[in-house]
C-alpha cells in the first residue's frame, strides 16, 4: 500500500493536533466540518456549538526547510446560535453543517457557513494599523473638552498588533423548510446553491431577501416520499451545471440552461443493483453521504456507507472506479443498524491533482486510495503517533480468521471514534483530519 | 439488546452465531445473514425496506411539541403539586406527559471559546 516505500508513494507524518486531550467530550466541541480555502493558507473548522475556528499557515521559515509552516489560530467566532421556531415547534441546532470559502478578491477573506436553516456570509479582515491623533478624542476614546483644544492636527495611521475581525455581511434566512445539508459556490463567484432534504435554492451573494428554487422533489402527498436529497455541488468550471445525490444512491446532473426549475435531470448516474443481493439494508447503505467533483471537473466522487465511487461524467450507467472503505462491516450491519452507525455520514475528498481520494472510517482510521497505482492505505489519527516527522504506520483490520500481530479485529473497533470530515490542501500534501473533537494535521515527509 | 460495538466485549450469543454463520456463509451473502438476524430480533420491523420510516424521521428532526394551553391547564389542575417530569428519554414528549420548562433542554449558546483555539 501507499507509504510502503518506493517511487512516488507519500509518507505521511504527524504534524499537529488541535483540541482537548480529555476523553470527556462536550457536545459543543464535536467538529462538524473542515475546509481549506482556495490557496490552502487558511483552514476552517465548524462545530456543533455553532463556532468557527480558522487556522492560518505560518509563512515558510527559510531556516526550517524540513517542514512546511504550522497552522495556528487566526480567528474564531460564534457563527450560529441555537434557535426555536415557535410557529413550527421546531428546535434549530446551531451546529455548522458546512463551510465554503469564497476565492479571495481583496485583502479580506470571505466564507459561507450554514446550520440547518440559515446561511451566513462572513468577512474576515485584518487590522494592523489604527488612526491616532484625533483632535476631539483622547487615545483611550474619551472625548476631550473642546475648550481645551488650542491647536489642530491631522490624525495619522500608526501600526498596531494584528487584529483579525470576523463580521457577518449577509444573512440568507427563511428559504428552507427542511434541513440544509449542502452549500456550494458557483464558478461565477456570484451565486451559490443551498440544498435541503427536498429542495435546492439558488442565491446571489449580494441578495438576501430572494432566492430561486431550482430543484423541488417534494411529492404532493408526503406518504409517497421515497427519497431525499443528501448532497449537492456546483461543477467547478461550468457555471450552469450542478449535481445532487439522493438517499437511494443516485446522482442527478442538472443544467440550469435547460429550464428554470431543474426537476428533470439532464443526466442520471446510477449503478444497477444485483437483485439477488438485495436486503433490508441495501437502500440504507446505498445512500450517498457526500458528492465531490474532481478539480478537473471530468469526474465526481460519491461516498456511500461502505465504498467510494468515482464516476466519469460521460458515463451514467456505472462508476469507473469503486473503492471499498471497510467491506468487513457488511457482516456487522445488524449491530450497526441497532446502534445507528449505519446512518453515519462520511465525507470524502480529492487531492490537488485528483490522483488520490481520501475518506474516513471508524476507530479513528482514515483511508486513501491512489487511483493510478490502485494501492490503498489505512492510517490512524491518534495522539500516540505524536512525533513530528515520524512516518505513520499503516493499519490493517482483520476481517475474520486468525488475527496477525499488529492487526486489529473488527470486533475491537471503536465505533464511537468516527472520522466523518477530512480535507486535503489544494496544492500540497497536507491533510486535515477531524476526529470527534480533535483536528489532526498530517504532512508528507520532506527530504 | 446486543452489547454495544467497540467496547471490546462480545456476548456469548454472538460468539455462537459466528460459528453457525460460518457454515451458512458459503450460501448466504453476509447482508442477507445480517437481515435475518435483525428480523429475528425485531419481527415487527416494517415490511418496507429501510426507506420511508427513516426519511420521515430525518425530516422531522428537531420537532418538539409544547402546547402552552395544555401546560397551563395541567398546572391549574395540579395546583401546588409538581407536574410529572419527563422520563429518561427527554426527547420524546408524547402521551399524558405535559412538558414543563424544566424538561426542555437548555438552549444556551456556547459562550465558551472552542477548545480547538485553546
Amino acid at each position: 500500500f501507499l507509504g510502503a516505500g518506493g517511487g512516488n508513494d507519500i509518507q505521511w507524518c504527524f504534524s499537529q493536533v488541535k483540541g482537548a486531550v480529555d476523553d470527556d467530550v462536550a457536545e459543543a466541541d464535536i467538529i462538524s466540518t473542515v475546509e481549506f480555502n482556495h490557496s490552502g493558507e487558511l483552514l476552517a473548522t465548524g462545530d456543533k456549538g455553532g463556532r468557527v475556528v480558522i487556522f492560518q499557515q505560518e509563512q515558510e521559515n527559510k531556516t526550517q526547510s524540513h517542514s512546511r509552516g504550522e497552522y495556528n489560530v487566526y480567528s474564531t467566532f460564534q457563527s450560529h446560535e441555537p434557535e426555536f421556531d415557535y410557529l413550527k415547534s421546531l428546535e434549530i441546532e446551531e451546529k455548522i453543517n458546512k463551510i465554503r470559502w469564497l476565492p479571495q478578491k481583496n485583502a479580506a477573506q470571505f466564507l459561507l457557513s450554514t446550520n440547518d436553516k440559515t446561511i451566513k456570509l462572513w468577512k474576515i479582515s485584518e487590522r494592523d494599523k489604527r488612526p491616532e491623533g484625533y483632535n476631539l478624542k483622547e487615545e483611550d476614546g474619551r472625548y476631550r473638552d473642546p475648550t481645551t483644544v488650542t491647536t489642530l492636527r491631522v490624525p495619522v495611521f500608526r501600526p498596531m498588533d494584528l487584529m483579525v475581525e470576523a463580521s457577518p455581511r449577509r444573512i440568507f434566512a427563511n428559504a428552507h423548510t427542511y434541513h440544509i445539508n449542502s452549500i456550494s459556490i458557483n464558478s461565477d463567484y456570484e451565486t451559490y446553491l443551498s440544498a435541503d432534504d427536498l429542495r435546492i435554492n439558488l442565491w446571489h451573494l449580494e441578495i438576501t431577501d430572494r432566492s430561486f428554487n431550482i430543484v423541488d422533489i417534494k411529492p404532493a402527498n408526503m406518504e409517497e416520499l421515497t427519497e431525499v436529497i443528501t448532497a449537492a455541488e456546483f461543477h467547478p468550471n461550468s457555471c450552469n451545471t450542478f449535481v445532487y445525490s439522493s438517499s437511494k444512491g443516485t446522482i442527478r446532473l442538472c443544467d440550469m440552461r435547460a429550464s428554470a426549475l431543474c426537476d428533470r435531470h439532464s443526466m442520471l448516474f446510477e449503478e444497477p443493483e444485483d437483485p439477488s443481493n438485495r436486503s433490508f439494508f441495501s437502500e440504507i447503505i446505498s445512500s450517498i453521504s457526500d458528492v465531490k467533483f474532481s478539480h478537473s471537473g471530468r469526474y465526481m466522487m460519491t461516498r456511500d456507507y461502505l465504498s467510494v465511487k468515482i464516476w466519469d461524467l460521460n458515463m451514467e450507467n456505472r462508476p469507473v472506479e469503486t473503492y471499498q472503505v471497510h467491506e468487513y462491516l457488511r457482516s456487522k450491519l445488524c449491530s450497526l443498524y441497532e446502534n445507528d452507525c449505519i446512518f453515519d455520514k462520511f465525507e470524502c475528498c480529492w487531492n490537488g491533482s485528483d490522483s488520490i481520494v481520501m475518506t474516513g472510517s471508524y476507530n479513528n482510521f482514515f483511508r486513501m486510495f491512489d487511483r493510478n497505482t490502485k494501492r490503498d492505505i489505512t492510517l490512524e489519527a491518534s495522539r500516540e503517533n505524536n512525533k513530528p516527522r515520524t512516518v505513520l504506520k499503516p493499519r490493517k483490520v482483520c476481517a475474520s480468521g486468525k488475527r496477525k500481530k499488529d492487526e486489529i479485529s473488527v470486533d475491537s473497533l471503536d465505533f464511537n471514534k468516527k472520522i466523518l470530515h477530512t480535507a486535503w490542501h489544494p496544492k500540497e500534501n497536507i491533510i486535515a483530519v477531524a476526529t470527534t473533537n480533535n483536528l489532526y494535521i498530517f504532512q508528507d515527509k520532506m527530504n | 439488546m446486543a452489547a454495544p460495538l467497540g467496547t471490546g466485549t462480545f456476548t456469548e450469543e454472538i460468539g455462537q452465531e459466528k460459528q453457525d454463520t460460518q457454515e451458512k456463509d458459503k450460501a448466504i451473502p453476509p447482508e442477507r445473514a445480517e437481515e435475518a438476524k435483525l428480523k429475528a430480533k425485531y419481527p415487527n420491523l416494517g415490511q418496507r425496506p429501510g426507506g420511508s420510516d427513516f426519511l420521515m424521521k430525518r425530516l422531522q428532526k428537531g420537532q418538539k411539541y409544547f402546547d402552552s394551553g395544555d401546560y397551563n391547564m395541567a398546572k391549574a389542575k395540579m395546583k401546588n403539586k409538581q407536574l410529572p417530569s419527563a422520563g429518561p428519554d427527554k426527547s420524546l414528549v408524547t402521551g399524558d406527559h405535559i412538558p414543563t420548562p424544566q424538561d426542555l433542554p437548555q438552549r444556551k449558546s456556547s459562550l465558551v471559546t472552542s477548545k480547538l483555539a485553546g
